[in-house]
């Protein structure tokens, strides 16, 4: 069942060959390149090791992993071994990280197929803001920085994705002697390392120009480590949303909403997806003069249909109403089909997520919102809601509170300074009234903010969340992120800057990690309406920045196809979906069509600690709170089974004695994994 | 119809809309209607009545309401619905002594009255005034009523006014709490711990012990106590008729080196709490009263200090907690700016009072205090632990932040108070027997004298919750059970909130007995949770999580010696190494140095600071695998500490998350326990050979919810009901006044690009 796999060439003289651990996920992934010749370095199943380390690395051992005890392992499963393999994802990735420690020396970087190390620094001294400083080898390769010191008792590793770095400074360190240098990372996750090291090496010298080649591929004519990533999954994450058979799952098309392929070639609005739905009746040549009144010609498509009533969610950017209060007459009459397409209400609400000043200050600017005198049967809702740099301002000043320690007596206060916690009750407050509307009032709506690619998908997909109970599901919530964000266009490559240097620059806004705060909080409310969990939503965020993954690339779809995405990278939802066990939420009851309707207090809002704090040794849980219920669930599959194979022996022969022991063997003797798996 | 508020009192709100008409109630006053009675309990007498009075209805705050009548009884303000009862939906959390319409006199915190659209609140000198138009009754369980008065006979009003502003708010005497009146029968089978859990457990004595709630009013209850912890003291048992003295127990035990018992009428005496594995224990002391400067005086300090380190390798480490900890006049206080964030009277003033939420937490300061006493606990959890010292905790009278304190430190330390029994033990051992004076820090009697009123007891259950919230799977009880419990206290039944200590409640039991006709007192305990909730509700209780001691360790249990502990234990600090005679004498030199500030004052036998120490300590724990059946600390940093959503935000439907909540959680466990018995159960039936490998979980008798209903129950579920139906969302109102952004950033362009394209 495991694989005991030992790379036996070396490619890169650095590295000596690398013992490989067993795998401790045994049978999730089949080994497919067990033959494979083309990356030596690379053993299968690495990258599913290597993502452990990783989560090991952040939830475990930033101080001292070292320091678990073996029985810490034994202890925490009773019903067991078997146990481990199925539920308890972090035991297993300590025990992989120890393994890690046992069999490899620890000056070996492990590393993902396709990854090469591009220098290596001995002597280096890593300030810890925790635990003090800590000297040891840093190694820098084309995906990642990689500390690691053996000092002290336990192994102390560090491993920083270099997409996540936002920018990178020297920094003084007089205090530590003359021929010092000193860097600062500053990274786009929270957090920041400073390091030490010795000026004379000539190697030492070129380590922040490595680090800096390598962290800003794009500012330095390389391509983004995505497309040298190699590894291969069972599970192709490319297939997961299809647009098509997500819109037969609502229903589409139908007599009033089609499948328009007006925008095949992105000629009608080059950041909307190929395919997008519009009112029948509407004739291309008037979807074109819509498309010339709304800002980036976003038109009003359909996002979302409710299954009964026929309300829909559509979105689109702002008119471009100006000063003087332009009409568009087949606009109007757009939004009038919209309202007609729902028999069950004649009116239309239209949420302009923005402040209504802020609103009135795009007419200047040629933008503006509908007026309610030219839109008949409509009524126009303000959000509130901030825009992109006040939200970047906001999560600057979290990063204050939260890194690297905490002010105790006044953490309430420094919290309520950011008013990150205040957004987010904004923006769920928002989607809250659009779900009801949709909902309760069954009428149909309209989001939109300015151009209609931050906010409104933000409104929009959170909505989505609360009405479909699909979207709540692992793949349907990978769909919903594929659709309302990375088809429709959210500029991930303008708001994240993958492999850009230019740490200042305004288009920057975590406005995608808002929102998945936002989901973080709906399953804070609802722990058991979710089928995917905590780490699910941090792995996302992980690989938002990583650049590991193709996801997340790029602006548009018509980027993405330009530079065939598709085909030269892997997706986030080949690795999620070929180990989908450890992203699922043990406490998860499908509500199916029960909508969910958050509650946008500040008193049942908090700061999501596992993500953002979750650097400070001290905020980090010791042991995985849900381990009693997966053993639970366990048992019960157990016990079920025995049942069933007790039953389906009764019914075979009458003697019930001599079939109980048979019955009773296999769960003695360690049940084979891939049952359960 | 316009000029429906009579008595010259305007209809404060437009918005009001009633259900029925003052008219129409007298229409068809049928003299079926007039009977309504409340279901009184044995014992309980109705003073006064008045009717039609308006309830504004909870679940919406709008000023909608349901008419009814409103009793006053020695026990409860009750409010009867003139409505039908809507389709009895029989709660399955329900609490027999009262129900959500009605108010134990000593749950209601303060009363306001509404005057010509003016609140005020309710002293003695406004009762004789006129009555207001609307009455506003704050509950010490957090729950908000308010009726309107205008619509009955305005002497009824005025009567039902007075009435229930006299017994709730006036000075009165011990012999008037409802206890004293109560005849409720003792329920059969009077064993304390009558949880239907029981059975299903072992027979050995010992065991059995820890089935049930130990008194601590008997000799053989400490005793079995000190054997539980191989306690190396003295069982003092001189004080059986408070002859030493009326603060202390009644029993109680004391190092083994004191001799003398009587000077100082006991003050100063270190009682024993807790004795750790290793031998070394934790006791608590009053202050020796200060005006005596003599050398007896000193003497006598020394003599008790020097019998606390005796007790083992000549260690002690005193920490005066009020020196280190907020007195209870600063718990009250911060306590009365905490609660005011909750007791909510309508929808404006919540979502108003959420825009400020995090800071107005913080300026209550009430969370810190929780923190601060979690730490103090952790630091003396130290001593014991890590240094294997002795521990004597003091302060004024030695009955307040000492239980606090030490209750926390053993809870901490020792896996079975977090059993439901063990819990129940330590608080009848630490606060109860231990003289916690209830009466006056529970302000039960209306007395002028503020300074001692205090929520200490309910800060120990804050930080209680804290440890569970943090640790769940550590504890058998539930939040559902701390709630419960924090309630519990006022409700004037039970003999366990109703004294100031064992003395008090020793001499008013003998006085009243001969008094009450029908025999002897009968006070039951809270601990007999039949009184007020039948069996299936007390499965909430019962926290699903718990995991429970593997079982295969049958054999001889040592609670205090989980094997890890032992050599990952750090290296015992100073304390050890000297020579021990020598050792000590300096200690006492630098002590009697204190005594001329004539207290003691808190040293340190270690160099280091004390803070860091403990972070180390803490730290070393935390690195360790984390144990549920061993030692335990809390999570201390900002976010770590939390409030008590449950108890706090119950009785408010605009947090209410329909088909959220842990509750949801919960109900997803207990529905899978009980997949699992059943299944157990299948295979028993089938293989009766197999039922040695079955069950180690108390099996719960009563399905509580089906499975699909958690998407219907709220978050406030056991304690409010939504109904569902009718379930609207609730929106912020006033979501940006306080943020309106004056920023350069608000006003800056989304996109660079349009600016670009503009200019």
């Amino acid at each position: 069942m495991e694989k005991q796999q030992h790379s036996s060439g070396s490619e890169s003289p650095v590295l000596p060959p690398v013992p490989r651990k067993p795998r401790s996920l045994g049978g999730v992934i089949p080994a497919p390149r067990q033959d494979s010749v083309d990356l030596p370095d690379s053993p299968t199943g690495s990258h599913v090791e290597w993502c452990k380390q990783l989560i090991a690395a952040t939830i475990s051992s930033q101080i001292s992993g070292g320091s678990v005890p073996p029985e810490a392992i034994t202890r925490e499963y009773k019903v067991g071994k078997k146990i481990d393999f199925k539920v308890s994802r972090r035991t297993n990735l300590r025990q992989a990280f120890k393994d890690v420690r046992r069999q490899a020396p620890m000056d070996e970087v492990p590393l993902v197929p396709g990854e090469t190390v591009k220098t290596t620094v001995k002597d280096v001294m890593y300030i810890c803001p925790f635990t003090g400083a800590v000297t040891g080898t840093l190694t820098v390769t084309d995906y990642k920085l990689y500390f690691v010191s053996l000092e002290r008792d336990a192994p102390y590793i560090l491993d920083v994705n270099l997409g996540a770095i936002s920018r990178l400074e020297t920094i003084s360190v007089q205090s530590l002697g003359e021929n010092t240098s000193g860097m600062e990372i500053v990274c786009k996750d929270m957090r920041s390392q400073r390091f030490a090291y010795k000026k004379e090496e000539q190697s030492n010298l070129e380590i922040l120009e490595v680090l800096t080649k390598y962290a800003f591929p794009l500012s330095n004519e390389l391509s983004l480590f995505a497309f040298q990533y190699k590894e291969q999954f069972p599970e192709d994450g490319w297939k997961v949303y299809d647009p098509v058979s997500e819109y037969k799952r609502m229903g589409l098309p139908n007599e009033s909403w089609t499948i328009s392929k007006i925008n095949s070639n992105y000629e009608v609005c080059d950041t909307y997806p190929a395919l997008l739905v519009t009112p029948t009746s509407i004739k291309e040549d008037e979807i074109k003069r819509v498309a010339s009144f709304r800002v980036k010609h976003r038109i009003p498509v359909l996002s979302w249909i409710h299954p009964e009533t026929q309300a829909t969610i559509v979105r689109c950017s702002q008119p471009m109403v100006g000063p003087t209060d332009r009409r568009c007459k087949e606009d109007e009459h757009y939004l009038q089909t919209i309202i007609d397409a729902n028999a069950q209400s004649h009116k239309l609400t239209i949420f302009d997520a923005r402040q209504s000043i802020v609103a009135e200050n795009h007419k200047a600017k040629d933008g503006g919102f509908e007026n309610e005198n030219f839109y008949s049967n409509m009524d126009l809702n303000f959000l509130d809601i901030p825009n992109i740099h006040v939200m970047r301002e906001s999560l600057r000043k979290l990063k204050e509170v939260v890194y690297p320690t905490i002010d105790e007596p006044h953490w309430h206060s420094a919290i309520d300074a950011t008013h990150w916690l205040q957004y987010i009750r904004l923006l769920l407050a928002g989607a809250v009234k659009i779900a009801d509307k949709v909902e309760s009032s069954k009428s149909s709506v309209v989001v939109h903010c300015s151009d209609g690619w931050d906010r409104t998908a933000q409104l929009t997909s959170l909505s989505m969340l609360m009405l479909d109970s699909y979207y709540r599901t692992l793949r349907g919530f990978q769909v919903l992120l594929e659709k309302e964000w990375i088809s429709f266009g959210h500029k991930f490559a303008a708001r994240v800057g993958h492999g850009d240097e230019n740490h200042a620059n305004s288009e920057r806004s975590p406005l995608f990690v808002q929102f998945i705060d936002c989901v973080w909080q709906m399953m804070r409310q609802f722990p058991t309406a979710f089928e995917f969990n905590e780490l699910f939503l941090i792995t996302i965020l992980d690989h938002l920045y990583s650049c590991l993954f193709g996801t997340f690339l790029y602006n548009s779809e018509q980027e993405r196809v330009e530079n065939e995405v598709n085909s030269k990278t892997v997706s986030l939802w080949s690795y999620v979906n070929s180990q989908p066990e450890d992203f699922t939420n043990p406490f998860y009851v499908d509500y199916e069509n029960h909508v969910l309707y958050p509650v946008a207090s500040l008193r049942h809002l908090e700061l999501w600690v596992g993500y953002y704090v979750r650097w400070n040794p001290r905020m980090r849980p010791q042991m995985p709170v849900h381990q009693n219920l997966k053993e639970l669930l366990y048992l019960r599959a157990e016990l079920q089974r025995k049942v069933e194979e007790l039953q389906k022996e009764a019914s075979s022969s009458h003697s019930i004695s001599s079939s109980s022991e048979h019955a009773y063997s296999p769960s003695n003797g360690g049940t084979p994994l891939h049952t359960s798996v | 119809m316009l000029s429906l508020g009579s008595g010259g009192v305007k209809s404060t709100k437009p918005s009001f809309v009633s259900y029925v008409t003052p008219e129409e109630i007298k229409s068809e006053k049928d003299p079926s209607k007039q009977e309504k009675h409340p279901d009184l309990l044995p014992g309980e007498v109705e003073f006064c009545s008045a009717n039609p009075i308006l309830k504004y209805t909870q679940d919406d705050l709008s000023q909608r309401g349901v008419f009814g009548t409103l009793f006053c009884t020695n026990f409860r303000v009750t409010f009867i619905s003139d409505e039908r009862p809507q389709e009895k939906k029989a709660k399955t959390f329900k609490n027999k002594l009262y129900g959500e319409n009605d108010i134990p006199l000593m749950c209601v915190d303060h009363i306001y009255g509404v005057y010509e659209e003016k609140r005020k609140p309710i002293t003695g000198a406004l009762v004789k005034n006129k009555y207001p138009s609307k009455m506003i009754i704050h509950c010490k369980d957090l729950r908000v009523f308010q009726f309107c008065l205008t619509y009955s006979k305005e002497e009824d009003a005025r009567k039902i006014f007075q009435g229930i502003a006299h017994h709730c708010l006036e000075e009165k005497s011990l012999k008037c709490v409802f206890a004293f009146s109560y005849m409720g029968t003792p329920s059969p089978g009077t064993d304390l711990s009558s949880i239907s859990l029981v059975d299903m457990y072992f027979v050995s004595a010992e065991k059995q012990r820890k089935q049930e709630t130990i008194m601590f009013d008997s000799p053989e209850d400490w005793t079995w106590e000190m054997k539980r912890t191989k306690a190396n003291c003295r069982l003092v048992i001189e004080n059986e008729n408070f002859e030493l003295s009326q603060r202390l127990p009644k029993y109680f035990v004391i190092p083994l080196a004191i001799g003398d018992l009587f000077s100082y009428q006991g003050k100063g005496l270190p009682i024993w709490c807790w004795s750790h594995y290793s031998g070394c224990a934790l006791f608590k002391a009053s202050f020796l009263p200060v005006t005596q400067e003599d050398g007896d005086f000193q003497k006598h300090l020394d003599t008790m200090i020097n019998a606390v380190a005796h007790n083992h390798l000549y260690s002690v480490k005193t920490e005066d907690l009020s020196e280190s900890l907020p007195n209870i006049q600063d718990i009250q206080q911060s306590y009365n700016k905490f609660k005011q964030f909750f007791l909510i009277e309508n929808s404006t003033d919540f979502w108003l009072s959420d825009v400020k939420w995090f800071s107005s937490l913080e300026s209550s300061g009430w969370l810190d205090i929780i923190r601060q006493c979690l730490q103090k606990a952790v630091e003396v959890v130290e001593c014991l632990e890590k240094d294997n010292t002795n521990v004597l905790i003091t302060e004024e009278e030695g009955t307040d932040l000492c239980c606090v304190i030490s209750s926390l430190a053993q809870i901490m330390l020792d896996p079975y108070y977090r059993t439901l029994m063990g819990f129940q033990s330590l608080v009848q051992k630490e606060w109860v027997a231990g003289c916690h004076a209830f009466l006056d820090r529970c302000n039960r009697l209306h007395l002028k004298d503020k300074e001692c009123h205090s929520p200490v007891f309910l800060l120990f259950l804050e930080c209680v919750w804290q440890l569970v919230q943090q640790h769940s799977p550590a504890f058998q009880f539930s939040e559902t059970y701390l709630t419960v419990l924090s309630d519990s206290v006022h409700v004037p039944i039970f003999s366990t909130f109703l004294f100031n200590s064992a003395y008090h409640r020793e001499n008013v039991m003998k006085a009243e007995s001969p008094l009450a006709q029908s025999g002897p007192l009968s006070c039951p305990t809270v601990w007999d949770w039949s009184v007020q909730f039948d069996g299936k509700a007390q499965n909430f209780f019962f926290n699903p999580l718990y995991l429970e001691k593997v079982k295969h360790d049958r054999a001889v249990r040592k609670p205090h010696k989980p094997k890890h502990q032992r050599h990952l234990s750090l290296p015992s600090a100073a304390f050890k190494t000297p020579l021990k005679k020598g050792f000590f004498k300096e200690e006492a030199d630098s002590l009697k140095k204190m005594l001329r500030v004539k207290r003691l004052s808190r040293w340190r036998g270690s160099p280091d600071a004390p803070a860091a120490t403990t972070r180390e300590f803490y730290e070393s724990w935390q690195n360790r695998p984390l144990d549920y059946h061993g030692l335990l600390l809390p999570y201390l940093d900002g976010p770590a500490v939390r409030v008590w959503m449950q108890r706090y935000l119950r009785w408010i439907p605009e947090v209410y998350i329909l088909g959220g909540g842990s509750m949801a959680v919960m109900t997803k466990l207990m529905e899978l326990q009980n997949q699992v018995q059943d299944l157990k159960r299948v295979l028993e039936q089938r293989d009766p050979s197999q039922d040695a490998k079955l069950d180690h979980r108390p099996y719960l008798q009563q399905r509580l919810l089906s499975f699909d209903s958690s998407g219907r129950l709220s978050s406030s579920f056991p304690f409010a009901y939504t109904r569902s139906r009718n379930f609207k969302p609730s929106f912020p109102t006033a979501l940006m006044q306080s943020l309106m952004l004056t920023d350069s950033l608000a006003s800056q362009e989304d996109e660079v690009s349009s600016v670009v394209s503009f200019v």
